[in-house]
Parts: C-alpha cells; sequence; structure tokens
C-alpha cells in the first residue's frame, strides 16, 4: 500500500510538473518570415517584409484594413468627415492611445495630433529636421503622388487634424492606410534629435501597435513581446518571433518539425506533402494582382475591337493556368482581382472558341489571319512566374486562328522603356497593387492619362469617364457602381487578353487560431491565438 | 625570412588593387540600371531617379568614379547600403563573426574526420577500406551543397527528429551579441543550454559545409601519405623495430601534412563560396546570405563591398598560408 502510494504521488508529480511547467512557460508565436526588413520604419520601406516587421506589429495609421480584406475601417482616427467639394478631411483622432514604453523612451503623453503633423511631414516637407535622415527616401509616398496631393496638414486641437488637398480624391482614405503612413512619435523623435541619435526613430522603433521591438538580429530573428496597453487589447500571446528563413524548402521543413506557427510564401511543389500533414492548415487566397497580354490599339489591326475580342477566344486560359501556373492561379477576367472591392462578378469572360474567334477575324478582313510580335517578360514576377512559356503556349493557340506570332524580349529596363514609347504590337506585363482602391488598377493602367505609356495605349471616352468620375466621388456605393461599370465596358472593348491572378499560399500549425490571410501579402498576428 | 615575408606582402599590393577593379568593373557592368530594376514595372519618378542616380554616384565620369572609390576604400569607407542605409562595413562586421565561426567549425569537421580517414585509406592501399573511403571522399567532393544540405534536413531533422532543421539558436534562448561569434558569447553569459542549443544548431550546416573540404583533406592526406610512407626514412624506421603506429603518427605524418596544411589554406576561399548556399539553406545569419539578400534587391554598394572585403580576407589568409608553410618547409623560402 505504502509503494503504492509512493509510486502514485511520483507519478503524479511527473505529470503535474510539466505540466505546471508548462504553464509559467509563456506562449511564443513563431513566425518564418521569408527576409528581414530593410529599416523599423514602414515611410522609409518597399519592401513586404519591411512592413510585416514594422508597419503591422509595431505601428498604426489613421485608416486601416480590416484584417483578411482590402476594406478599411477607422484607425488611429476614430471617424472623419469630408467637405462637400472633397478637399477638406477632418480627422478625430482615438484618444488614451499609449505609446510603447522601450530601452530608450518613455512616453509622457498619450497619442495625438502632433504625431500625425510630424508623420506626414517627415516625409513631406524638405525643412523637416527628419527628412533627410535615413537616406530620405519615401518611394510609397511620393508614388501616390501625396507631395502634389497635399495641399495643408493642420493640428486643429490635440484630437482633430484637417489634411487639405488640391484637388479631390477619393481613394485618399484607402492611401492613407498603407503601411507607409504609419504614425510615428513626435515626443521621441523631439527626444533622439537632442540626443544627437535621430537615427533611432528608424532602428529602434516606437509604435502604438499590438507588439513592441525587443531585439533583432539581422537576417535571423526579429524577437517582439505583446504589448499589454495596446489599445485594441493585448494579443492573446506573450512573444512574437520572426524567424528569417530565406529558402522556401526550409520554411516548409520548419513548420513540419513545428518549429515555426506560420509561414509565408511555400514552394508550390511542396504543397502536396503540406497538405497531406494533418498538423498543418494551406490558406489559399488570390493575389493582389493580374497578368495580362496588352494589344496596343494604336497599331494596326489592333485598333479594331473584333480583332481584340477573336483574340481573346483563340488563347486557352485554362490551359495557361495549367502549364505556366502549375494550376497555382485563378483565370483572369476582370482588370482587377476578386479580393479587391467593386470587383464586378456580372462580368462573363469570353471563352475559348477557335471557330468563332476565326470567324470574326474574317469579319474583320483578316480572312487568313495576319502576322504579328508578341512580347514577353524576360523576367519572373509574382503574377507571371515563366513569360517565355506562357508567350509559346499563346502562339501556338494564335496560330490555330491563323495569326502567326514572332516572339520577342528585352532586357527588362530596355523591355519597359520600349513598351513605354509603345514600340510593341502584343505584349505581357501585369501589376500588383499598391493600395486596395481600384483606382490603382483601372486608372493607373487603363484610363486616357495612362494611355500615352500604357501598354494597351487604349484611351476609351466610356471607360475614361466612368474611372475619372469614381475618382471624384467619395460615397463608397457609388463608386462601386462606376467601376462594376467601367468593367463592362473594358471586356466588352477588350484592350487585354486578362490571363491571370496568381494564387497565393500560407501555411498555419493546426493550433493557430484567427489568423486571416491578407490579399495585400501583408501578415498580422494581433487577433491570433495559440490553442 | 624577412625578405620572404616582404616579397609576398609586395604581392598582395597589385592583386589587391585587380580586385578593386573588378569589383569596381563588376557593379558597373550588369545588365539593368539598379533604380529601374529595383521598381520594375512602376514607372518611376525622373527626379527620384536622377537623385538616387547621383547618390550612387553613378552619373559622373568612370575613372572619376574609380578614384573615388579607392579614395573610400582606403578611408575604410565603402559606402551606405542603398536599402538599410548603414554603413556596408558596420554591416559587414555584425555577420562576419557567424560566417567565420561556421567556417571554422566545418574545417574542424573536416580536419578531423578527413585526416584520420586518410591516413587508414593510404595504410590499407587497394584493400576495401581505402576504395570505400575514397568512393566517399569523391562523392563528398561532388555533392551540390545545395542538394547535400536539403537531404541532410530531410532525413536528420524531419525524419529522425534529431536535429532543429535551421538558424543559431533555439528562440526561447535570448544571447546578447558580444563577439558575434555565438558559441562564445553564450559561454561569456554562462547559458549553458544556449550553448548546447548553438552546437546543436551548428551540426548540419557543419556537415553540410564541411564535407568538401573533408573530402579534399581527406584524398590529399592519403596521397601524401603514400609517398612519404615509401620514403627510405621510413623504412629505416621500420627497420629500427619502431611500433608501426609510432612510424605512421610521429615520422611519415609530421611530413605528409605539409601540403595537407596548404590546401586546408586554399580551401577557405571555397568554405566561403559554399557558405553562401549553407547559409542560404539554413537561415545562418552571415555574410552568405547576406550577399544573397543584396542580390536580390540590388544593393550595389554592398555587393561591393562584400565582394571586397571577402577577396581580401581570402587574400589575407594565402597569405598567411604562404608564410606558414616557409616557416614548415624552409625548401620554400629558399627557392627563387
Amino acid at each position: 500500500m505504502k509503494f503504492n502510494l509512493l509510486t502514485a504521488s511520483i507519478m503524479a508529480s511527473l505529470v503535474l510538473i510539466p505540466a505546471l511547467s508548462a504553464e509559467a512557460k509563456e506562449a511564443t508565436l513563431v513566425f518564418c518570415s521569408e527576409g528581414g526588413p530593410e529599416s523599423f520604419n514602414p515611410q522609409l520601406g518597399t519592401a513586404g517584409t519591411t512592413f510585416d516587421a514594422s508597419a503591422t506589429p509595431i505601428y498604426n495609421r489613421l485608416v486601416e484594413f480590416s484584417p483578411g480584406s482590402t476594406e478599411t475601417k477607422p484607425g488611429l482616427a476614430e471617424s472623419w468627415t469630408i467637405s462637400p467639394d472633397g478637399l477638406v478631411y477632418t480627422f478625430k483622432l482615438r484618444q488614451n492611445v499609449k505609446w510603447q514604453t522601450t530601452k530608450d523612451f518613455t512616453p509622457t503623453r498619450n497619442f495625438n495630433a502632433d504625431d500625425v503633423v510630424f508623420s506626414f511631414e517627415r516625409m513631406w516637407k524638405e525643412d523637416n529636421a527628419y527628412h533627410k535622415v535615413s537616406g530620405g527616401t519615401y518611394t510609397y509616398f511620393a508614388e501616390t503622388s501625396m507631395p502634389d496631393v497635399l495641399k495643408s496638414i493642420e493640428k486643429v486641437d490635440d484630437n482633430t487634424v484637417r489634411i487639405t488637398l488640391n484637388a479631390p480624391n477619393s481613394p485618399f482614405t484607402n492611401i492613407l492606410a498603407l503601411y507607409s503612413f504609419s504614425i510615428l512619435s513626435k515626443e521621441y523623435a523631439d527626444q533622439m534629435l537632442k540626443a544627437g541619435t535621430p537615427e533611432k526613430l528608424d532602428t529602434n522603433p516606437v509604435g502604438t501597435g499590438p507588439f513592441v521591438l525587443v531585439d533583432y538580429v539581422k537576417d535571423s530573428t526579429i524577437r517582439y513581446k505583446a504589448n499589454k496597453d495596446y489599445w485594441k487589447g493585448a494579443p492573446k500571446f506573450d512573444n512574437l518571433v520572426f524567424s528569417i528563413t530565406t529558402d522556401a524548402a526550409t520554411r516548409a521543413s520548419k513548420i513540419e518539425k513545428g518549429e515555426c506557427h506560420v509561414m509565408a510564401y511555400p514552394n508550390a511543389a511542396d504543397l502536396p506533402k503540406l497538405k497531406a500533414d494533418k498538423n498543418l492548415k494551406v490558406l489559399q487566397q488570390e493575389g493582389f494582382n493580374v497578368a495580362y497580354l496588352g494589344f496596343n490599339v494604336e497599331k494596326k489591326p489592333f485598333n479594331d475591337k473584333k480583332v481584340r475580342q477573336a483574340l481573346n477566344m483563340a488563347i486557352d486560359k485554362t490551359n495557361l493556368i495549367k502549364a505556366v501556373y502549375l494550376g497555382a492561379a485563378t483565370p483572369a477576367v476582370n482588370p482587377i482581382p476578386p479580393t479587391l472591392w467593386s470587383y464586378n462578378k456580372q462580368v462573363k469572360d469570353y471563352s475559348y472558341d477557335p471557330a468563332k474567334a476565326k470567324k470574326l477575324l474574317e469579319e474583320a478582313g483578316y480572312k487568313d489571319g495576319f502576322e504579328t510580335t508578341l512580347w514577353y517578360m524576360p523576367v519572373v514576377r509574382p503574377y507571371n512566374p515563366n513569360g517565355q512559356k506562357m508567350a509559346e503556349a499563346m502562339q501556338a493557340d494564335l496560330a490555330k486562328v491563323g495569326v502567326k506570332v514572332k516572339l520577342v524580349t528585352y532586357e527588362w529596363k530596355e523591355y519597359l522603356k520600349r513598351q513605354r514609347e509603345g514600340e510593341h504590337d502584343m505584349l505581357q506585363l501585369g501589376w500588383t497593387g499598391d493600395y486596395p482602391d481600384p483606382d490603382n488598377f483601372l486608372n493607373t493602367l487603363l484610363s486616357c492619362d495612362a494611355a500615352k505609356t500604357s501598354t494597351s495605349r487604349w484611351c476609351d471616352k466610356n471607360f475614361d469617364d466612368l474611372v475619372v468620375k469614381a475618382r471624384q466621388v467619395s460615397d463608397v456605393k457609388e463608386r462601386t457602381k462606376l467601376y462594376e461599370e467601367a468593367q463592362k465596358v473594358f471586356k466588352e472593348e477588350a484592350p487585354w487578353f486578362t490571363v491571370a491572378h496568381s494564387i497565393v499560399n500560407e501555411i498555419t500549425r493546426a493550433n493557430v487560431e484567427g489568423y486571416k490571410m491578407s490579399p495585400l501579402g501583408s501578415h498580422d498576428f494581433q487577433e491570433v491565438s495559440l490553442k | 625570412m624577412l625578405r620572404f615575408i616582404l616579397s609576398r606582402i609586395c604581392l598582395l599590393i597589385p592583386t589587391f588593387f585587380g580586385v578593386t577593379l573588378l569589383t569596381f568593373g563588376m557593379v558597373r557592368l550588369l545588365p539593368g540600371d539598379p533604380i529601374e530594376a529595383m521598381l520594375g514595372e512602376r514607372a518611376v519618378d525622373p527626379r527620384w531617379h536622377a537623385e538616387m542616380l547621383q547618390r550612387l554616384g553613378f552619373d559622373r565620369r568612370l575613372w572619376e568614379q574609380y578614384g573615388k572609390y579607392i579614395w573610400q576604400v582606403f578611408h575604410g569607407d565603402l559606402g551606405l547600403s542603398v536599402v538599410t542605409n548603414e554603413p556596408v562595413m558596420h554591416e559587414f562586421l555584425s555577420r562576419f563573426p557567424a560566417t567565420v565561426e561556421l567556417a571554422l567549425v566545418a574545417m574542424l569537421f573536416g580536419m578531423i574526420v578527413g585526416i584520420p580517414a586518410g591516413i587508414i585509406a593510404a595504410i590499407r592501399r587497394g584493400r576495401t577500406v581505402d576504395h570505400t573511403v575514397m568512393t566517399a571522399a569523391l562523392t563528398g567532393q561532388s555533392m551540390p551543397i545545395f542538394w547535400w544540405g536539403l537531404l541532410l534536413i530531410l532525413f536528420f531533422s524531419l525524419h529522425l527528429d534529431l536535429t532543429p532543421v535551421s538558424g543559431r539558436l533555439d528562440v526561447q534562448y535570448f544571447i546578447e551579441q558580444k563577439t558575434g561569434f555565438l558559441l562564445l558569447d553564450c559561454l561569456l553569459a554562462g547559458d549553458y543550454d544556449a550553448f548546447f542549443s548553438a552546437l546543436h544548431h551548428m551540426i548540419l550546416p557543419t556537415i553540410a559545409l564541411g564535407t568538401i573540404p573533408l573530402a579534399i583533406i581527406a584524398r590529399m592526406t592519403r596521397s601524401s601519405m603514400i609517398e612519404v610512407l615509401n620514403e627510405d626514412y621510413i623504412r629505416t624506421a621500420k627497420a629500427k623495430g619502431l611500433r608501426p603506429w609510432r612510424v605512421i603518427v610521429i615520422h611519415a605524418l609530421r611530413n605528409a601534412l605539409i601540403p595537407v596544411i596548404t590546401v586546408i589554406g586554399l580551401q577557405t576561399g571555397t568554405l566561403l563560396a559554399g557558405a553562401v548556399l549553407t547559409e542560404t539553406i539554413f537561415s545562418w545569419p552571415g555574410i552568405g546570405k547576406w550577399l544573397i539578400n543584396s542580390l536580390d534587391r540590388r544593393d550595389y554598394p554592398v555587393l561591393q563591398g562584400a565582394v571586397l572585403l571577402v577577396a581580401t580576407f581570402v587574400m589575407l589568409v594565402n597569405l598567411t598560408v604562404d608564410l606558414l608553410y616557409g616557416l614548415i618547409n624552409p625548401r620554400i623560402r629558399h627557392a627563387r
């Protein structure tokens, strides 16, 4: 009896001790990221790895993306009003938002309007003491034309900021959700400037976000701890670690072995194995991009709508997806990805129909077809894994309807330069969205303004009126209607053969809950928990 | 001896200038404009483009660029990374210890396994052991590191669950970087668990990187040993009735190792080249991975600086080996 009791108690303690220590151990989520950040200031960055490591965990923006979608919602700005002429935006700021405390900085005040004004002026005003710090290149600020869009930014009171624009710009609030528009602490900036170490603002970040940076070992690990004072509520685990693993095959091995909980960008070849693993979840989503073949409408015979329609019917899209993307893409119908708001589901794609294509060509006066060139991309892009292979498949399809295609390519810079000058007949290209607004696809790539340099050099009055008007109204419902209409016009006029939206995969361990893939390719862990 | 040292050092100077010319030319001759390459299909703002070109100094005449480059190099200034805006030298120094640590351990592994294997093969020349060792060495030498590394992960980490997949340390340990040599840093911090975790993480990268030097060392040791074993003085030693191991270790090995030392020195360059692949597979935060990342991001100042630094390092190692060799083998330093 005694012996039994002893054994039982030893056994019980053996079971209990690890259980107790497991409870005491802090919960850590490990993300196997594909690379290190360029900097910890998203204002300076262009790479996804930078935004993943800085903007999402550390900072907030006035307006933010809802997790897993391209829609925006209030962030550090609680609400805003837009003047009837669409020029003046007044942002009401959230109160009681605390700045993070780090080894370099202990905040004495909460987030307020000064921080917003400072963050914008750093990028915008050349006389700002920080403008030239850390290289002073603000790519996204320039790319979204903010220096031309902005007229003024003023603090009205501690909780109100007024931004005035030079012209109405309805994508404006969506642009503010871009990671580069993260809000930095002015108090911290002032302190660092005084101490003579302004670059610390960019290397030792202080934000209002869900995680506080603890340590960064270059090319190896980034450590964060949960921000217990986070204004949306503390994260559901204690530590976040980015384990930087550049090689996709290695990342896959790590997640299989449980060395990380979430991994980005698996190799297509590893997917079947990962899908078969019961300890893993494979998430899938269309990439925020589109690959297309543009027809130069300034040249014959592409100035004829019938020819463009015929070519749309002559190429077997399903085959391209299978052969070029190895299935990792969805056929593109519209020039915007399906994850973007205002995507028109009603639009019907041209079906693959060589006989009908031939007939259309005959009607257009090309009974025996014609000879032309097709330019293919010399580089791999997320939306196009193999330009040459895609071109060869297209060439074979087009030959079946009598169109003899010569394949052409140049070194990438030369390719783009000649494309902008309009030397091509048909040309492959694509686009990954900069900000989640149809304006960034439809206006940037297909408007009359863009026609001077766009791939199809297409300027259609109906289409242009719609997208220009959509840019000027601020009501989302009305904009949606206009963009849906524009997509119809686009399909009918067929300035492109829309190829595909590539599919992006992400893997998580089965015990990761609440993780949502972002259509914009970022990785956000604030709402994630570990079971 | 002094004359020998001086002549070797003088030889370094033209070599160094040759390397600067190469690194300088390499960046300028690569196809494509770095700014276009970074931004791709996005139309580039001409203002920004011009500013960037100016910042990189690509708008000046070539000889001017080269002159400025050399001037800066001699002042220890290798420019700023376009991507992170940090001095290239600083970035290099923060990563170099990781590579050196791995390379040293890999070399040690190569020697510890390679030299005995070579000796055994030499003694048992023509027998099964010899054939096995030599076949293994040849296989090891011709194994692509990339493939070999993945194979190791697949077998030891995933199949047998013996080793971690990649990285330098378990995420639960948090060691402050003092020297950059992690094993040393762990010991300095007095954290022995972390030390063992670091060792554990080193096993596979060491095997992946050390296999080629191991194979070469084994083959070199074998052939050099066979040669020495045929020498008269060995026969004399054997005739004197010395124990076989004494003949081999004391008499033969000392002389047989001379060419092996050269090979070890020459392998440093190969090790650094191998590190690029090994570090990529095992997420080892050293200069190899840094180079690959910079290439991806077209960070030209980094590429230029890193190649120059690595080349200089290899040159210095070769010089050291040369000098050591002269020290061990007087015939070399007297030969004109």
